[in-house]
Parts: structure tokens; sequence; C-alpha cells
């Protein structure tokens, strides 16, 4: 061992063996010092607010330099590809030759017409259909496009009460989910194609075996469920089989809240929180604006609460403690990173503030901590009645008791905070229940287990060994949307619908019911959950809209039932169906328990937020979209700080091994700035081996380091280097602007004293200090877009939401490394302040669409133009490819086809596309087009009516998506309109106005909430 | 020594720079000529369908409305295309033993659906809209040409880009009243009449339609009437590419 081991106290003991080439890494470490040091000297000498958007850009490391100065990185190396000159001329040859040949003639094409045309469909206009997605069990309301019978878009329901008509990321990627050729398509028995036939006589037999024992041997293993029509089937299931056991199993649902609930309050209800009446808010390590099935409300409600529009100098104030960087954590007035281990205690400090008492009052908290509780507890206090405190999802049970007793201590039950009856089935302690099981099924007493989604054997708890207690069992039968880890040890596997085909219900968090209509029929024969049950009760299949149809005949208590179905399937929802909320009040001794804190180094479990828990591993939209905050595409890594990196001596894409309970894990190093000290991150779900073709072994799996002692985070992690290394693809430092003044934003206080702290003279040039033509503008018409960024959270809904709208291509993780992602819109981080607490900024940037463009002279064929309403064209049958015009584009904003990046291929992804959208081929230039065919759907209906296009009656995509309302659009040259209103804002700025170039889409400051008793901690 | 090349030479360097102009000028204006002539275009073709369905029959014979099929003309981008069960509404009464008319009994059987061979084909890349131009006067004859005179469906116009443009760029020569978007063949008042067969014939063959809207009315330009958009907004690439 090296000396300077002697510094990494953890590692000391745990490290021992470990063949480390330190010699190699001490230059990184050297080099690590130094940039920090860098940095602190740069921000010493800088005045005023200072944004960066990697700790390389802050200490100008000649690498960051070199990357930016390549407009387009590695372009040298294309020719370096091994495309030989024998293929080149090959793939000429043979394409001239099709384009002779496909010239001689044009090809007869084919038009079928229904035999009969569907009631209200017309064709060429797509229809919407409310329904619902689920996510851990609970229904997230959308309404789905569908173009002739084909879902292509999902966009959210204004009437659902978790949707309110955002959507996120993974609503967004369902539509390329549905489409995946990858899903499971056939029966399959033992690996070989079966029927559906030859599965349901196999159960019949099985459950005519099971009646004698009252099917004590029948396990059945599902996700969350919320489905009052699989809760009324399992009920029957009992009856029939009263020795049956059902056990429901997420991965990531938050495993201590229910606990928590019940330690408080001797029941566990379910807690949901109305922001819009909070005017603090404190989380401990909870993402609640990012994860869990209420964070579209909660971001909503949030974002109302802090909107400045309208001469307001008022807003709420956040407060975070969390170890990793959230988007929830970014978004905070004030942020204390402190361990995953620490945040128990915390929160025993943070109640003790607040004058709780009865229980042990914790250890005591690294320097700045305590001072910033008690300010914290101060505000919250000062707020009775108008504050939150929200426990985190992964966090033990007394984090969340915690939580519940603080909130009936500032007098915020019933107010920000409401309780209702359990919205899940079963509100049970999951882990003991699965714990349970894999006993049973170690000891042979489980005859047979049906596996509904969920995927137990990449997924459960390390220590349980779920494979191998799998194996003991005599028939397992699996209903899943692939065939993965878990079919793959399946007797049985059943390809199950996708949500987008099937008919189900299912709950919001405050009890909604939605009854979810299928768009289409299952596209490779999927069953769903209520047709398998309907085989084990009543020995044959029945639909699923019989199932669910008729139970709701039961349910429905008025005489026109036709028109209650037809009402609830319309609007989304089922009138009435919320839960009302329950007063609850705190047991006495709720806080008995032992306390414990770990110093040790510690890992923490987080849902990945592109694959979630694994499932989204083989959508490629998902694994694209670079991660909030990291950055990172296509991989996983493990997160931690700089001083953490350099104490263990590594560098970001350097590999290390991760050990823990005696198992290790490889994974890649990636620096996070704002990451807490000691502690590193890991996203789960990566390190799929029978995901697909696009998910399968892209980064590594974390499952095996995370027992049931530990699901959320766990002490006692050792950490070796391995002296490999990987390339990570992030796109951090992609596009960047060279830190010019594009970020800006202030306190409320400075905003209050200076309401036009934004403005910086020389931002709007008048017209005629160019040397350009002004192209002629419409005097009536003009479109426009404002962007909020005191609202954005950067939550990637809206990258997403475009990809979705506007047909965009994936391009891969080696494409992504040379800076040619395709995203219309991104969203940018910066930081600013302190290097190791930064504050976080996100700034959307789609395309400006300049009045002046830069990318518009610069082409030498017309393919990019001017029109009258603003609208900065892209003509792709015109672009030869020059990329002339992303060179002069001073955003950044155009992206080009390097390649065939799209899949002109495979059948099921054609259906799933925009067909109101071109499909761009290779060679081509492209961008946001203001979505162009949303306008024009307007504007043409405008026409036919002989009218003006109303406000708001054009809702761009990433418009739509936002959760936040942070994006607006609409007509400039309106002064009435909603855009030309928030254009008057004295918040309102240009991005890059010095240049004269006159954009169309400006953004509104950040403006932070900042709490003066904390200035100086 | 003598010289390589003699005189002659000078001619035949003269004659070969100017023969490869000629071959590469006259290649492409050839290549062009293809391009626009009605083999290529298909203008004129009629072309075979599985039921020979005459647009001449159903529509001057009959006098059938154009929205009687093509239904949703009005609301969408696209026109619509009449269903087998549309066919069958009269054909379930008349001519139910046609042997002509075997394949549409078989689709209604079947549910298939009835294989039709295209006519007019845009584009990927061009999104055009229907509806629109029916609500701004357009003439289904304006594009579609003389259909009440097609035994068989053919193509009257090229749909070339070139010959949008036409239109889009002075729409005060092709947009007529409303009220007669639906007229096959049109009186100079704007009335249908179907035995007005010389007038198409010299529509079909190339005769500039629009004067015929104006005729009586070259005063009132129906474009402004109906607040068609000025060429600034209809040439612009985003009215038909996106």
């Amino acid at each position: 061992m090296t000396p300077d081991f002697k510094s990494l106290p953890v590692l000391e003991t745990k490290t021992a063996g470990c063949g480390c080439d330190a010699e190699a890494h001490d230059d990184h470490q050297g080099e690590d010092h130094a940039a920090l040091e860098q940095v602190r000297d740069r921000l010493a000498t800088t005045r005023g607010k200072d944004y960066w958007r990697s700790l390389d850009e802050l200490a100008d490391r000649p690498e960051f330099r070199r990357f930016l100065e390549t407009e387009f990185p590695s372009k040298h190396e294309l020719w370096m590809e091994p495309v030989t000159r024998r293929d080149f001329l090959k793939l000429m040859g043979a394409g001239m030759a099709m384009m002779f040949f496909s010239g001689c003639r044009k090809p007869l094409e084919k038009i079928f017409a229904n035999n009969e045309d569907p009631e209200s469909r017309v064709t060429g206009k797509p229809l919407f259909y409310a329904s619902a997605l689920t996510m851990g069990g609970f229904a997230q309301g959308v309404l789905v496009e569908t173009h002739e019978g084909r879902p292509t878009k999902i966009e959210g329901n204004t009437l659902h009460p978790d949707s309110l008509g955002a959507t996120d990321v993974f609503m967004q990627a369902a539509i390329l989910g549905f489409y995946d050729p990858d899903r499971a398509q056939a029966v399959m028995n033992r690996g070989i194609v079966s029927s559906w036939g030859a599965l349901v006589n196999v159960l019949r037999g099985e459950m005519i075996a099971q009646q004698g024992t009252q099917g004590a041997g029948l396990r059945i293993l599902s996700g969350n469920v919320s489905s009052p029509t699989l809760v009324d089937q399992m009920k029957q299931l009992f009856k029939k089989f009263p020795k049956a056991q059902w056990i429901q199993y997420e991965p990531l649902s938050p495993h201590g809240a229910t606990e928590g609930a019940r330690m408080a309050f001797g029941e566990p209800v379910q807690t949901r929180y109305a922001l819009e009446n909070a005017d603090v808010i404190l989380s401990l390590d909870a993402d609640f604006l990012a994860s869990g099935p209420d964070k579209l409300r909660n971001a909503r409600m949030f974002a109302r609460g802090r909107n400045l529009v309208g001469g307001k100098h008022s807003m709420n104030r956040l407060y975070v403690i969390e170890p990793c960087p959230t988007i929830t954590g970014a978004a905070a007035d004030h942020r204390l990173a402190l361990r995953a281990s620490d945040i128990e205690t915390a929160a025993r400090a943070l109640a003790a503030e607040l004058g709780l008492s009865g229980f042990n009052k914790g250890a005591d908290l690294p320097t700045a901590a305590p001072a910033w509780i008690k300010a914290a507890a101060d505000d919250l206090r000062s707020h009775r009645g108008r504050s939150a405190v929200i426990a985190g999802e992964s966090h033990p049970a007394i984090v969340h008791a915690l939580a519940h007793a603080m909130n009936e201590a500032l007098g915020n039950n019933g107010r920000t905070v409401i309780y209702t009856e359990p919205v899940l089935a079963q509100a049970v302690d999951q882990v003991t229940a699965l714990r349970t099981l894999v006993d049973d099924m170690m000891e042979k007493r489980v005859d047979m287990l049906i596996m509904i989604d969920g995927n137990p054997v990449f997924d459960a708890p390390a220590d349980f060994n779920f494979a191998q207690a799998l194996d003991r069992v005599k028939t397992r039968v699996r209903l899943g949307l692939y065939d993965d880890e878990t079919s793959n040890l399946a007797h049985w596997s059943v390809p199950a619908a996708h949500a987008l085909e099937s008919w189900t219900d299912a709950r919001a968090t405050d009890g909604t019911i939605t009854i979810t209509q299928p768009m289409i029929e299952p596209l490779y024969a999927g069953k769903t959950v209520h047709e398998l049950l309907s085989v084990l009760l009543d020995g044959s299949p029945r639909t699923s809209h019989d199932v669910v149809k008729d139970f709701w005949k039961t349910q429905h208590q008025g005489l026109n039932f036709e028109a209650f179905w037809k009402t609830s399937l319309h609007d989304g929802i089922v009138a009435g169906s919320a839960l009302p909320a329950r007063r609850v009040s705190l047991r006495s001794g709720w806080a008995n328990g032992s306390y414990t804190r770990s110093t040790d180094l510690e890992i923490v479990f987080k849902a990945d937020p592109s694959v979630w828990d694994g499932r989204f591993a083989n959508n490629g939209w998902l694994q694209e979209l670079p991660k909030p905050l990291t950055k990172l595409t296509w991989d996983n890594a493990a997160l931690m700080s700089p001083a953490t990196a350099a104490r263990l001596r590594v560098d970001s894409h350097d590999i290390i091994t991760l050990s823990l309970h005696g198992q290790s894990v490889k994974a890649p190093v990636w620096i996070t700035v704002g990451h807490v000290d000691n502690s590193i991150t890991v996203g789960l779900g990566y390190g799929r081996r029978l995901a697909g073709r696009v998910g399968n072994d892209k980064g590594f799996n974390a499952y095996p380091l995370r027992a049931s002692s530990g699901m959320g985070f766990s002490s006692g992690l050792s950490v070796s280097r391995t002296g490999e290394s990987m390339k990570l693809a992030c796109t951090q430092i992609h596009h960047g602007m060279e830190g010019r003044n594009i970020v800006r934003g202030a306190t409320l206080t400075e905003y209050q004293r200076d309401e036009k702290f934004a403005e910086v003279e020389g931002d709007n040039p008048s017209s005629e200090q160019t040397l350009y033509n002004s192209p002629k503008q419409d005097e009536r018409v003009g479109w426009g877009m404002s962007i909020d960024m005191n609202l954005c959270i950067g939550c990637n809904a809206c990258m997403i939401g475009c990809q979705a709208e506007n047909n965009i291509s994936i391009v891969g993780k080696d494409q992504v490394l040379r800076g040619r992602e395709m995203h219309w819109i991104r969203i940018d981080n910066y930081f600013s302040g302190d290097p190791v607490q930064p504050e976080f900024t996100h700034q959307p940037v789609p395309c400006m669409h300049c009045e002046n463009a830069p990318c518009e002279p610069v082409c030498p064929v017309g393919a990019t133009i001017h029109n009258d309403e603003g609208i900065n064209e892209m003509v792709y049958n015109r672009c030869v490819g020059t990329r002339y015009c992303s060179n002069n584009c001073p955003y950044k904003v155009r992206r080009f086809n390097f390649y065939q990046f799209a899949d002109e291929d495979t059948e099921t992804l054609k259906l799933g596309r925009n067909p109101d959208v071109t499909v761009r081929g290779r060679g081509v230039m492209e961008k946001c087009t203001y979505c162009i065919q949303r306008i024009n759907v307007a504007k043409f209906a405008a026409d036919k009516e002989d009218r003006d296009v109303r406000d708001g009656e054009i809702v761009m995509a990433c418009q739509a998506a936002c959760p936040t309302e942070a994006i607006a659009f609409g007509n400039i040259r309106d002064p009435k309109s909603q855009v030309s209103q928030l254009k008057t804002e004295p918040r309102n700025y240009p991005l890059l106005g010095e240049l004269g170039t006159r954009p169309h889409t400006t953004y509104l400051a950040k403006v932070r909430n900042t709490n003066p008793a904390l200035e100086n901690v | 020594m003598s010289q390589i090349f003699n005189r002659s030479a000078n001619t035949i360097a003269r004659l070969s720079i100017v023969l490869v102009i000629v071959a590469v000028v006259g290649t492409l204006t050839l290549l062009g000529v293809i391009y626009r002539s009605t083999y290529f275009s298909g203008v004129g073709v009629a072309i075979e369908q599985p039921i020979p369905f005459s647009h001449a029959h159903h529509v001057r014979g009959l006098g059938i409305d154009c929205r009687f099929c093509h239904t949703t003309v009005e609301r969408s981008g696209f026109a619509g295309l009449p269903s087998t069960k549309t066919c069958m509404t009269c054909h379930s009464q008349v001519w139910t033993n046609a042997d002509l008319l075997e394949p549409v009994r078989a689709a209604w059987k079947s549910g298939l659906p009835i294989p039709w061979v295209r006519v007019h084909r845009l584009a990927d890349y061009v999104y055009f809209d229907h509806s629109v131009h029916v609500a701004k006067g357009v003439a289904c004859i304006t594009c579609h040409g003389p259909v009440d005179r097609m035994p068989l469906m053919y193509k009257a116009n090229t749909l070339h880009m070139q010959w949008c443009l036409e239109c889009h760029r002075h729409p005060d020569r092709y947009v007529g009243p409303k009220e007669a978007v639906f007229a096959t063949s049109l009186t100079p008042d704007g009335k249908m009449n179907f035995d007005d067969a010389m007038r198409f014939a010299e529509l079909q063959t190339g005769g500039n339609y629009g004067d015929y809207w104006h005729i009586g009315q070259s005063d009132e330009s129906w474009a402004k009437k109906y607040h068609v958009k000025g060429t600034n907004k209809m040439a612009d690439c985003y009215t038909c590419h996106r």
C-alpha cells in the first residue's frame, strides 16, 4: 500500500490488496487540486455573479478550450472511420443504380379505404383519447394523440390531478416504448414459442390442483396495484383460494413512507402536498419535484408560488438537504449538502429546533449544518400553516415520522399536507413481504408463482438471492413487456399488453380513478393482468374490456351507466372518485426506536433519471436524454464530490470497484459539483443483460450492492481503483456559449430593490447598427417565445416532448461523445457561487428565431431563410450540408445529420412517428421550427373561419410538456398576448442581444428567495 | 521534327469543346423534357383500377356531389376515400349482380379494403391541406381538372412545385366563389352546367382556368374578398414544407 493512502481514512482498512496503479493517477490528483485552487483564485477576483458549466471551464483547462474551439468536435475523425474506399464505391454504385432504376417508372402506390368508416375519425386529423399510464401503481393522466388509430404523442390531461396537463419524460417516452420492436411478442414455454391457449390449459390444471390446498401453493408477485378492478379480482381470488398470497414489490417505492405514517399516526395514511399554500418548504432529501407519482402537481404548484409575473414581489422559499444534487435541490434557495446517513440526524435536529421532544436529538452535524438548520427552523416557525416539511422517499420510517410530527407542530396538516386513506391496494412493508415470499420459495412452499410486470430477478434486494429461490418453484409464469431477466427464468412468459393497448383502471395520489382505454389493438397479442386473472378465477379468459366494464357496472349507483362510462372515459377521470382528506393525530410515543449514525464512506442508491429502476433501459429517447445536472447519456456513473474524488485519487471516467457486503461492482467515476463529501451516489437500472438491443450492457448494475438492510443508502462502502478508464458521454460542455453574459439572476431582495436587474445596456441595439437588411416583417403577426428561468426546474420534459413531436433521431453514445446529439431544445446547466456548494440555474435553449439570423446570410443555397412572421425556416430539401449556418449560429442550436440517424427500416417505429413532420435524412441540417406543424394547424383553422389565430391556440410541444408553465408562446406583435406581456416584464432579456440578432425567444431572469439570516453561513 | 498536331487539330479541338457543351446542355435539356413529359408526370394518363370506377358516370351522369364520397375534404387535409360501405349504400340496391362490381361485394363480405391505385401523389415532405383550399374558394376542378369527364381517373396537372407556386403567387387568378367550389363544370356565372363539354376540353388542354372565374366579375377579386394571404405568406416555404 502506498503511503498516500494514509490520507484516505476509509480506504485504509478496506483496500488492502488493490493493485491500483497509483503513479498514473498522481498527476490527476495534482491537477485536481490545481484545478480547485485555480477556481478559488478566479472566483476571488471576479465580482458579482459568475456562471460556469463545469469545473473544467471554471479552471479554464486546456481540454475544455480545445473541445469548444472545434465547432464540430472531432470532425477529422470522420475521415478516420473504417469506411474503406472500396465500401464507399460499392455504396455509391448501388446508389446510382437504384436512382436510375427507380427513375424509370414511378411505382404504383396502393391506397386503401376503410371498409366502414370508424365513427368520429376524420382521416388526416388526429384524435385525442384520455387515458392513463401507470408508474409505481399510480395513474398519470394523459391524452394520447392518435393518427388513424396509431398513438403518436402523449400530452397531459388537464383534468387529471397528478398531471394538470403536464407530462414527464417517462410519459413522453411511452410512445417509443410502445413501438419498441424488442418487446416480447409471443407466449413462450421454456424458451419455445407456444400459445396463449396452451398456457390457459396449464393454468386451469394448476388451479384445480390448488383447490385442494385452498391455494396454499399459489403466489402472485406484482408491482404496486391501485386498480379497483384488479383489487376486486384479487378479492375474488382470495375468496376462492384463501391461502393464496399476493405480494407487491416495487424496487423504488418509498418503502419507509408507509411505515413512517404508521409510526406517527398508527395507520398507513397516504400523504400528499398542497404546495400552492406553502410559503416555506423544506425537503429532507425528497426529490418531490422530479420523482414520485405526484411530482407534476408538486412542480406546478411549487412554480405557482414562485411566479413573479405581473408585478409580484414575493415568492415561496425552498430549503433542501440532500447528498447528491437533484432537480429539487437545484431549485432550492438554500441547499445543504449532507450525507444520506446524516439526513435522519438533520431531521432530528430540525425537529428539536422546532420544539418537538420525546426523541433522541441525535449527534452533531458538520460545521455549517446547525446554523443552517436553525435558520430554516426559524423560517418554518414564522410560517405556521403555510409551510411544509417533506421527507425523502428513500429514507427510513423515522424520517417520515419526524416530518409528520413537524408538520403537525407547524399546523400544516390539512393545509399544506393532506392525508387520505392509502391509495395503493397494500399498505405494507414491501421488503418484508418479499422476504417472506423468498423464504417460502426456498422452502418449496410455492407451487406456482405468477410474476406480473416488475423484474424481480434483476431488481430484488441482493441478499434475497431471488433467482436462486425462483429455481425452486415448480411452475413459474411471467407476464411482462419484455423477455427480460425474469422471463428468462420463468417456465411460461406471456407478452403483456402495453398501457396504450389495455383496458384497466388506476388511481392518482389523491385517489381519483382513471379508466384506461386502449388506443390500438395489442401490437404483439399482449395480454393484460385482468385477462390472466380471469383465467385463474374462471378457468377461461375474458377480455379485459369485459372485466373492467362489468366491474364498473357493479360500482355505478345511478341509472344511466352508459352515460357514466362514456363521460368517465372521455374525461379521463371518474368524477368524484378522489378520496376525502382525513384528520389524523400523532400517536404518543411515536418516536421510539433506536438511533444510529455512521460516518463511513456511504453509497446512495437513486432511481436513474432516465431508465428509472431499469424498466426504461431499452428506450433510446430516454437513454440519450442528458440526465438532469450531470448531463450524462447512455451510462450511469458513481457520482462523487471533487474532494472525495481527489481523496480517492480518481478523476471522471476512471473505473473504480465499489464493494459492499462482499459484492463488488465496477463503475466509472463522475465528479459532480455540489455532491457531499464522503458519499457516492449510483443510479439504479443500468447494466441490464436482457433489456433489448438498445439497453443491453449499458452502464453498470448497482443492484448487487443494494441489500434489504440498505435500500436507500448504505455505509461501509469500500472503493478501490482499477487503473482502467472509459469514456462517459456527457453533454454538459457541448454547445458552449463562451461564458458571455447569458444567464442572469438575482436574489429576491435585489429584485425588490431593482426590478430591472437583468437589463444590460446594449442588449437591444437598433436595427441600423447592422450592415444587413432586416427581413420585411408582418406588422400584425410574429411568433415568439418567452422562457421563465425562475420557473424552469430542468426536468427535461420539454426535451423529450420535442423529440416525440418532431421525429428527432437518437444518435448513440459514440456520436454523443462527438457532440452530435440532435435535441432541438437543450437544457443548459449553469453553476454559480462556491464551487463546492454552488447554486444551479437551468436554461432551456431552443432556436432563438433571430430577426437578423446569423445563419441565414451564410447559407449558399438559401436553405435557411426568414419568413415575415419571424420564423427562421429550415428547408431540408435545399440543404446541401455545408454546416456554415451552424458555424455561424451564436446559440449553437443547429443540429446536423452526420449519418442516416432516422431509422427508416423498422416497421413499428415508422408507425410511431408524427406524420405532420418530415423525417430528415443524412446530410441535412435541422433545428427547432417553433413546431411549425402546430402553427399551421392553428393558422389553417383560423383561416377557414376567417379570423386571426387566438392567443393560446398554438401550444408548442415543449410548452405543453412543461410541468411548471415556464414556456409561453404566441404572437409578439399582439400587445395583449400572454407572450407579449411576458416580454414587457422587467426581468426580460435576450440571449446575446448585443450581437443585434434580435431573438424572438427571450428569457426572464432567475430570482432566488434567499434567507437573509443565512447569508453568512 | 514534324509537328505532333497538324492544322486540322485546331478545328477538332474547337469542335470538341462545342460538342461537349452541346452534349451536356442537350442531355440536361433532354432530362428536363423527360421529367416534364406526361410519361413521367402521368398527366392525362388514365390509371387502371381494380374496379373501373367512372367519375364521368357518377358525377356527370348521376350528379353526385364530390363530398358524397370525399367526405372529409372540408374538414381535413386529406379529402377522404369512400369506404366500401359508401359504395354499398347504392350498390346493394342497384346493379347488385353486375360482374364489374364483384370486387366491391367481395370486399364488403370479407372486410378487406379495396386496393385502389393512387392517382394524385405528393411527396412526403409536402403538407397539402384540402380543407383550407376549399374554404378559400379553390375549386376541385382547378387542380383535378374535368373529373366529370374522366371515365377513369387521371392526373390533370403535374403537381410540380412550380405549378403549385403559380397559384400561391397569383391567387387572384385561381380563387373563385366559394359557392362554386364543388361545381364540376361551370358557366361564367358560377352555375353548374353539365353539358359544357367544349369549355372543359379547353380547360384540359392548358387553358387558363382562372379566366373563367372572372368573366363578368373582373372588378372584384375573390382572393381579396376571402382574405387570401399575400404571396409573402403563401409562397413561404413553411406553408407547405415542415
